[in-house]
């Protein structure tokens, strides 16, 4: 028992001596200015190894991240979001809003030297469209009726009818060089693992499931990016991530609320080497119904739910105060979000009150219950820690105005087949993260239920159907804005959904990095990191080559 | 003894194609595909485009089409290629036209994960006899029970917990070894034998934390062996005509008592292949744990099935030597399956 | 009882585990809250008299989910043993007895259930049934009988040799009577054993589970999934991964000594010591 003892005593102490030791790491006086200067190299973590660096093909995010600065698309969106040129200079919509005409710019290149021409985006759409090209990506590509490429400059696109996502989808299309893979079969080809290029770098060296390094492109046609090498680790586990992290090992990552208003503001270390960067993501969790089935078929119950949820307590517990309450689907602060909606306020007498509408009665217990059934339901959600701490914090508020609530967390291809596809569920905790351009047409219009669609929950309003079908016509942004304003109330109103928040992306950069804005400009601090540069001074040691 | 040789090898084909065959329905009743990934659920990905895929995949066939026409292909020593996207071979490297080489998945994993088990386990068995024997000649003593205990605090430790105490200790507090991952940034600088170092020193963790658990069950095991040995007529014999105390212990009853390990490391035969997702996922090693279940959440059917196949013919042999070095140490075993 | 006092070790592995069996039946008394009582404006409070063991990442407290987990542990253990052991003695005493055909069946079945990955199949289970701590033992329990298997085929083996069993055969006793009154009996050591053991090996199973998201589901607290909830903060919370750590340590270690402890006191071997 004595040894027991001891040996407990020990670890303890192990332990508290681990807890409390404060790292020796050398301080470092960080100036407020540094001259930019070129070269170094950028270390940061990924959860996933990229899986192929085609982004039309991989479709994973850890493929896109590192695609992205390898590939370049026509257009692309500033630091407010606005359209902006890439590799076309200007672009041009003719009379009839059906035909876009993209103008190059002049003597760029692919990494490899050879030049880059509208022969090779004609090949890229050709590509994404053709029915053996193994792509989630060519609905919207299909849409083009005709492309062509009538010099070496300018590239031309026609539509059946007009579209008004077009230029959005040109802002997500890399363009992959035909001089390459002309004879290849783009579905398994070595280039993907060995791309060619024309952005701001390109690989270095990939070794397996470890790290993926990228050097600088000299032929960049986007002029020169300031860090030499951007080195990328996987890492799947993030607790592992954050110590490499504390330890400088690595540059930057991306972290949870609890690191960000808690670890760091106690650690004085930390806060002296490593900066702190939110910024609001494009996308939001909800609380999802599903409308085919009763109770969730009454708009009053589904009113109900959306007075009893408190969603700034979920702000507060599980995102730490790191997010916003969204009334509409849209990024709080963009055009088309409609800034005279707001929440349904938490209420729960007015919630009751709805219920009694719709038919419930309190019985002994407290429970409601309609037609001798109680209120009880079951919120399903994927393995998502704070999607499941959001669904506690609902069963807590739901139980307290006697709704029954279970929550039940599955894995993820389970989740999609055995209950989206099927149907089979009656309320979801998920997220949506979304493109730029306002179009929701395949989320929310009533012909997008068919099994593996995206209005999976069954919303149909015919007005929302009209809106959606206007607005993806409709090329005037101002005339848009209205349109989706309506969509957004018309939604709120219908509570297909409980807009539950949207959350602020959180990274942690050490502070060699230098050239990030403060704040965040709307498009994020990554929309300019080949502004980013690591002065001379900061520079990690490395290993002297031999 | 040949005859229950051969007929235990021929025994090992219809388990291998009942072990696939399960493997394979079990993986088929679990719902969903490849085209049902996180990606899959994009508002950009069409329902039209998964379909295709899906046919690309011959996953629109019934199953036990697809299993024949896995089936028809292992045997021709075919494990296929991923269905992930970037379409690797399961087994083993492939060269494209123009001389690109692209390694097989397993080709990759496996070597990680053996020499981290290789090690683990020499160590375990090392440490485990040492600790052992000292047990059993202490048996009672203050020596024998602090063996013990020891052996199965090291059990009971959660790992990753203990994974990420010493990832912060080693790693952060005092910056003494890497934390995760198998190589420094920048090896490939290395002379050969600094890069060997440098990804022993990032082994050392991993292996400590894979030997810790196994450590109880062989350290008691030669424990109990060599209690069970000295008791015995032989060794009281020994002692009797004044052989030497020590010469009693480390020759005679040690030799009698390690013998039966040789089960055991039959027996750790398939855990040699498997690694562990949790240790592997911490220390962010590539080894065949995180392969599979990546492959499993996946559903990347050629990956699982490839593993599950090589994995299951090993453990087939592992089991046969096993059974063998078990018939052989124990008379009493030998007996009953010679009638 | 008397042996116990003689074997330090296993008497303290017996005493922990008296001491937590009680803590989980009495949780209810004990636990100063209600488990699942969320309070937004405590999150992750460290350990102070209002919180002996602090809050989590909802502000739960953190001593009364300790409580209530260990019964969760603590009957995934049982249970899961439980099966596997049924499971095992019912195979392992048919292969053992029948031996020819019926034995080469049951240790083929042995086989190929040892050489699945058994996280291979917890994951497929999980995913076509609710991932339910019932099917968390049930998925343990079927994926950990061969051991006992085996240990029942080859003590009847090595049994069925002896004066007193080819005796009773010579007698005419029947199959059932032979199994039941001569060869279980004798066999049983190395079951309880096992048993023992494998309750401690489950609980860990039930940590590692959740540390892929598979383990005990939300709301409910198992020493596993508050474990994994601290470890993203092993540095700052600590006190979210140090007691279910040192919970998870202290109950392993106690049915490992006090099964090691059985082991000695009911092998004949050492009763001449």
């Amino acid at each position: 028992m004595l040894n027991k003892f001891l040996s407990t005593a020990s670890l303890i102490s192990v332990f508290l001596l681990i807890s409390c030791s404060n790292d020796s790491y050398e301080a470092i006086h960080y100036k407020d200015n540094y001259l930019v200067e070129d070269g170094g190299e950028i270390v940061n973590a990924m959860i996933g190894e990229p899986s192929n660096l085609v982004a039309m093909i991989a479709g994973d995010s850890a493929s896109s991240a590192i695609a992205a600065n390898i590939f370049n698309t026509l257009l692309k969106y500033d630091e407010n979001l606005n359209l902006a040129p890439e590799l076309a200079e200007q672009w041009f919509i003719s009379e009839d809003q059906k035909t876009i005409t993209f103008k190059l710019k002049n003597d760029i290149l692919w990494a490899d030297g050879k030049p880059l021409t509208s022969q090779d985006i004609l090949f890229t759409w050709k590509l994404v469209t053709d029915p053996n090209t193994r792509t989630p990506y060519a609905s919207d590509y299909l849409l083009v009726k005709e492309a062509s490429a009538p010099d070496a400059r300018t590239f031309i696109v026609t539509y059946e009818q007009t579209y008004a996502p077009a230029l959005d989808t040109w802002a997500s299309l890399q363009i992959l060089p035909q001089h390459v893979l002309k004879d290849e079969d783009i579905n398994n080809t070595f280039f993907s693992r060995k791309p060619t290029g024309s952005g701001y770098y390109q690989l270095d060296q990939w070794i397996n499931g470890q790290q993926l390094t990228l050097k600088r492109n000299r032929n960049s046609t986007q002029g020169q990016a300031n860090i030499d090498k951007l080195t990328s680790r996987i890492i799947p586990d993030t607790s592992s991530q954050f110590l490499e992290l504390i330890a400088d090992n690595i540059d930057f990552m991306n972290i949870n609320p609890i690191q960000y208003q808690r670890v760091f503001p106690s650690r004085e270390d930390l806060k002296q080497r490593i900066g702190l960067y939110k910024e609001l993501g494009n996308g939001y969790t909800y609380l999802g119904f599903n409308l085919k089935k009763a109770p969730f078929d009454d708009i009053r119950v589904r009113q109900a739910m959306n007075y009893a949820i408190d969603k700034n307590e979920i702000i507060k517990g599980v995102l730490l105060g790191l997010g916003e309450p969204i009334a509409s689907p849209y990024k709080p602060g963009t055009r088309w979000n409609n800034s005279k909606l707001s929440p349904y306020p938490y209420n729960p007498t007015k919630a009751l009150a709805l219920l009694q509408e719709a038919g419930y009665e309190k019985n002994a217990d407290g429970i409601l219950v309609k037609d001798g059934k109680p209120f009880e339901f079951e919120i399903l959600t994927n393995q998502n820690k704070q999607r499941e701490m959001t669904a506690v914090l609902v069963q807590r508020r739901l139980k307290e105005i006697g709704i029954d609530v279970k929550i039940r967390v599955i894995e993820w291809a389970s989740f999609i087949n055995r209950f989206i596809k099927t149907g089979e569920f009656k309320a979801v905790v998920l997220g949506w993260s979304l493109s730029l351009d306002p179009d929701q047409y395949n989320i929310w219009h009533s012909s997008q239920q068919g099994p593996g669609q995206f209005n999976f929950v069954g919303y149909e309003n015919p007005r929302v159907d009209e809106l959606l079908e206007v607005g993806r016509r409709e090329l005037d942004t101002s005339k848009r804005e209205k349109i989706y304003h309506e969509f957004s109330k018309l939604m709120l109103e219908d509570s297909p959904i409980v807009y539950l928040y949207a959350g602020y992306g959180l990274s942690a950069i050490n502070k060699r990095v230098q050239g990030i804005k403060k704040p965040a400009p709307p498009a994020g601090i990554y929309q300019n990191s080949f502004e980013w540069y690591i002065p001379k001074a900061l520079r990690r040691n490395e290993i002297a080559a031999q | 003894m040949l005859k229950y040789l051969i007929k235990r090898i021929l025994w090992m084909i219809p388990m291998l194609i009942g072990i696939s065959l399960i493997s394979f329905l079990i993986m088929q009743l679990a719902p969903g595909d490849i085209t049902s990934n996180e990606a899959a659920f994009n508002p950009k990905a069409s329902e039209e485009s998964r379909q295709k895929l899906r046919e690309l995949y011959n996953l629109d066939k019934p199953v036990i089409v697809q299993y024949g026409l896995w089936l028809k292909r292992i045997s021709q020593l075919d494990f296929g290629n991923s269905f992930a996207s970037h379409q690797r071979p399961v087994l083993w490297q492939t060269e494209d036209k123009n001389g690109n080489i692209t390694k097989g998945l397993i080709q990759e994993a496996l070597p990680i994960t053996l020499l981290i088990n290789l090690l683990g386990i020499f160590i375990i068995f090392s440490i485990s006899i040492v600790l052992g024997t000292l047990a059993s000649v202490r048996q009672n003593t203050w020596v024998d029970r602090s063996v013990t205990l020891f052996v199965f605090v090291g059990f009971a430790i959660p790992g990753f917990w203990l994974a990420l105490l010493l990832m912060y200790w080693t790693g952060v507090v005092n910056q003494w070894l890497p934390i995760s991952g198998l190589h420094s940034p920048g090896y490939l600088n290395l002379s050969e034998f600094d890069q060997t170092l440098d990804l022993l020193k990032h082994l050392i963790l991993p292996v400590l934390i894979s030997c810790l658990s196994g450590l109880a069950g062989i350290s008691l095991y030669v424990r109990n062996g060599m209690l069970e040995v000295l008791n015995q007529d032989f060794i009281t014999t020994a002692r009797a005509k004044g052989i030497n105390e020590k010469k009693v212990v480390f020759v005679h009853a040690l030799k009698n008592a390690i013998l039966p390990l040789i089960t055991i490391v039959g027996l750790s035969i398939p855990g040699l292949i498997g690694g562990s997702v949790i240790a592997e996922s911490i220390f962010a090693i590539p080894g065949m744990g995180k392969l599979f279940y990546d492959a499993v959440l996946m559903r990347d059917f050629p990956v699982i099935m490839g593993i599950l196949t090589i994995g299951s013919f090993l453990t087939l042999i592992g089991n046969l030597l096993a059974d063998l070095g078990y018939a052989w140490a124990d008379p009493r075993v030998r007996k009953g399956l010679v009638k | 009882m008397r042996v116990f006092f003689r074997n330090p070790l296993a008497l303290s592995g017996l005493i922990i585990i008296i001491a937590i069996l009680i803590l989980a039946l009495f949780a209810p008394l004990i636990a100063p809250y209600d488990p699942n009582f969320i309070d937004i404006d405590s999150i992750l409070t460290a350990p102070s008299t209002k919180h002996i063991m602090g809050t989590d990442g909802l502000g739960r407290d953190v001593f009364s989910r300790m409580l209530f987990g260990a019964q969760i542990s603590l009957l995934v253990g049982f249970v899961a043993v439980g099966i596997a052991t049924l499971i095992g003695i019912i195979l392992g005493s048919i292969a053992g007895f029948y031996r020819g055909w019926v034995d080469s069946l049951i240790m083929r079945l042995v086989d190929i259930m040892l050489s699945i990955p058994t996280f291979f199949l917890i994951l497929a289970v999980i995913a076509f049934l609710t991932p339910s701590i019932w099917n968390i033992m049930i998925v343990i329990g079927l994926t950990s009988w061969m051991g006992v298997t085996r240990l029942v085929r080859a003590e009847f083996f090595s049994l069925r040799q002896r004066e007193f069993v080819l005796a009773a055969e010579t007698m005419g006793a029947s199959d059932f009577k032979i199994i039941f009154s001569h060869l279980l009996p004798n066999s049983l050591t190395p079951v309880i054993v096992s048993s023992v053991l494998g309750i401690a090996s489950a609980v860990l199973v039930e940590s590692g589970l959740s540390f892929l998201g598979l383990g005990v589901q939300a709301p409910t607290a198992s020493w596993g999934n508050i474990l994994t909830d601290g470890k993203e903060y092993i540095q700052f919370a600590w006190w979210l991964s140090l007691f279910p750590g040192l919970a998870i340590l202290l109950t392993v270690l106690g049915y490992n000594l006090l099964g090691e402890g059985l082991r000695d006191i009911l092998d004949p071997k050492n009763k001449n010591n």
